[in-house]
């Protein structure tokens, strides 16, 4: 029972860095409408970063700098590499770009950083269990909760009621009109992707404090990333979340029965929403139909 | 004849001469073997691609299943090259048939975004089911065999005779696709790429001809990958992994998607590039990323709609330059 709930919370734990991930995937994909497989990429710029200026700000500093880091690259890279790519109507193209991006963020870490696995120093407080029967629970496990609750509570109001949310909700539903009432558009889009590198990164920080860094960190979740969206339902960032911890949790309870298979559980519970309910937990009927 | 398919016969001779011009320009016979087996790869995923306007970015999981089913035929089943062709085509082939009806009524984004996911399924069922598959090292301890024509025997263990095999492979595969494309069916793939509604709106089935589309491309996908098992007499879950994915897709749009040699023009250079630049620096990575960057913004059109498009333009007088696009703010929720 106590090791069902161990790997039930590790599960857990692996699906809010899903969830957050998948959350800024889902904001490029449905503004830009950019499948941004560089993703992962700045994932692993924010939490290499942090990594690197830690010795100087500290962890917290780093918990903060880092993400902002990676937005502000990715807020370079939309402007100079995406940008010239909206004119073309055919997503093939953002995606290989993306793509090769992913390819050039991954070996360039490895050259810069090596590819030996770096240990990232969490402060001893956040090391020790919370008790000692539940001695999974250390105090970091509960601030990458408790962080990514604020956030995504925070992204909430955000989108709810400050300008910039609500013309980036509107945005995703009808551009056109939001660009005729004289919104720019190239703008929106530009912080939109810039605010989905910042949960990127975000996640990259906190998901390096549990796993270690390693240059592959980043296509490796960014792949349950996909999935977590496609689950969820395409154009719900509720479902993205729900996506996340729900095959995270159900990676994690696989991993007591039969570890070896606990990778391809993701997948199957894809195909298995895919055959029962194409549109996902919470998507829209008709959407990319 | 000769001005219409000049080119194409000159590609046929060239292919079939191959093992004796490759190695004076500094190749060898299993970079020819190489090129061709990605060529069917790559002209197969165009079916799809270029010809029905599906966005596959998963088609390294038919080709995986392919080397995986013939590797697998030969190490425990039968050591027999014909039947493990055979088998791995068909362990690839089933696979498309029936992930095709989870794709195809999607659209755009959803339609990669699926396709892109259901290949890891495999990646992970080859890396974690180590005892069958050899994990993560890849699956060794298989070589191609002789084949028998009676009493007649031919050799395939050496390079340039194998490489004979897969170019009769190759010819097989291109005859289908172009009969294919030729065909009524063909006709109507081009019609849902051009415009899927409009096509749906004269009473065509569009979702059952695109599951058709990705079907066969998915069955030559893996014929191409049971050949590349063999030629390497090894396969590991590379094999299966996006990365090669989306390498396909490159070699696609490097060549040209909207001819159907294209691909192979995108095959041959990429393949060269990918060999030369691993052995001149560890950083081939990213060069292959710059590479894609590059296309991306360079030549989106691929080499082959760049010559298309010059020709057009010396045989037409100049026409008056079209309206700059407009920002297309349209395209919020994709198409």
């Amino acid at each position: 029972m106590q090791l069902l709930l161990f790997n039930a919370f590790n599960g857990l734990i692996q699906g809010v860095f899903y969830a957050l991930m998948a959350l800024g995937l889902a904001l490029i994909l449905s503004l830009n409408s950019v499948i941004n497989m560089a993703h992962g990429g700045f994932l692993v710029i924010g939490a290499y970063l942090a990594y690197s200026l830690a010795p100087y700000l500290g962890f917290w500093g780093a918990l903060i700098v880092g993400p902002i880091c990676a937005a502000a690259i990715g807020l370079a890279v939309e402007r100079v590499l995406i940008r010239p790519l909206y004119k073309r109507p055919d997503p093939l193209y953002t995606l290989l770009l993306t793509f090769g991006l992913a390819l050039i963020i991954e070996d360039m870490t490895r050259t810069i950083w090596g590819a030996q696995g770096l240990p990232f120093q969490v402060p001893d407080v956040l090391n020790s269990p919370v008790s000692s029967v539940l001695f999974f629970i250390t105090g970091y496990r509960l601030l990458v909760v408790g962080i990514t609750i604020i956030v995504m509570l925070g992204l909430y109001l955000l989108l709810r009621y400050t300008r910039l949310g609500i013309r980036i909700r509107a945005g995703t539903f009808d551009l056109e009109t939001v660009s005729a009432l004289g919104v720019n558009i190239y703008l929106l889009r530009a912080l939109n992707f810039a605010l989905g590198c910042l949960l990127a990164g975000l996640a990259g920080v906190l998901a390096a404090g549990i796993l270690g860094l390693t240059p592959p960190m980043g296509s490796s979740l960014i792949m349950p990333s996909f999935v977590a969206i496609i689950v969820g339902g395409v154009g719900s960032l509720v479902g993205s979340i729900l996506g996340g911890l729900l095959i995270g949790v159900a990676a994690g309870i696989t991993t007591t029965f039969y570890p070896a298979a606990s990778e391809a559980v993701i997948y199957l519970i894809m195909l298995i929403v895919l055959v029962i309910r194409p549109r996902g937990l919470l998507g829209q009927e008709g959407l990319f139909e | 004849m000769i001005r219409r398919h000049g080119l194409e016969i000159l590609l046929w001779i060239a292919l079939a001469t191959v093992p004796l011009w490759l190695t004076l320009v500094g190749g060898y016979a299993a970079l020819g073997s190489k090129i061709l087996v990605y060529g069917i790869a790559a002209l197969a995923l165009n079916l799809v691609l270029g010809f029905t306007g599906g966005l596959s970015f998963g088609h390294a999981a038919y080709f995986g299943l392919g080397a995986y089913g013939a590797g697998m035929t030969l190490k425990y089943l039968v050591p027999s090259t014909p039947v493990a062709i055979i088998v791995g085509t068909l362990a690839g082939g089933i696979a498309a048939t029936l992930l095709g009806p989870l794709v195809m009524r999607r659209r755009g984004i959803y339609f990669a975004m699926i396709t892109i996911a259901i290949g890891q399924l495999f990646y992970f069922v080859a890396v974690r089911w180590n005892n069958v598959t050899g994990g993560e090292d890849g699956l060794a301890g298989f070589r191609r065999q002789p084949l028998h024509f009676g009493s007649f025997v031919y050799d395939v263990q050496a390079d340039t005779k194998f490489y004979y095999l897969v170019l009769f492979c190759f010819v097989v595969a291109v005859v289908i696709m172009r009969v294919l494309l030729a065909s009524p069916l063909g006709h109507t793939w081009v019609a849902i790429r051009e415009n899927r509604r409009r096509a749906q709106f004269l009473g065509l089935r569009t979702d059952l001809y695109v599951w058709a589309a990705f079907a066969i491309s998915g069955t030559l996908t893996a014929l191409a990958g049971s050949l590349n098992a063999m030629l390497f007499n090894f396969t590991s879950p590379q094999d299966l992994h996006w990365i090669l994915s989306g390498n396909f897709v490159i070699m696609c749009v490097l060549g040209g998607m909207r001819k159907f040699w294209g691909p192979m023009v995108g095959v041959a250079i990429f393949v060269v590039a990918q060999d030369y630049l691993s052995s001149l620096t560890d950083n081939w990575m990213t060069a292959i990323g710059m590479l894609f960057v590059l296309i991306v913004l360079l030549f989106p059109k691929g080499i082959l709609g760049l010559v298309a498009r010059r020709r057009e333009r010396a045989l037409s007088p100049p026409a008056p330059e079209p309206a700059a696009a407009p920002a297309d703010p349209s395209r919020g929720v994709a198409s």
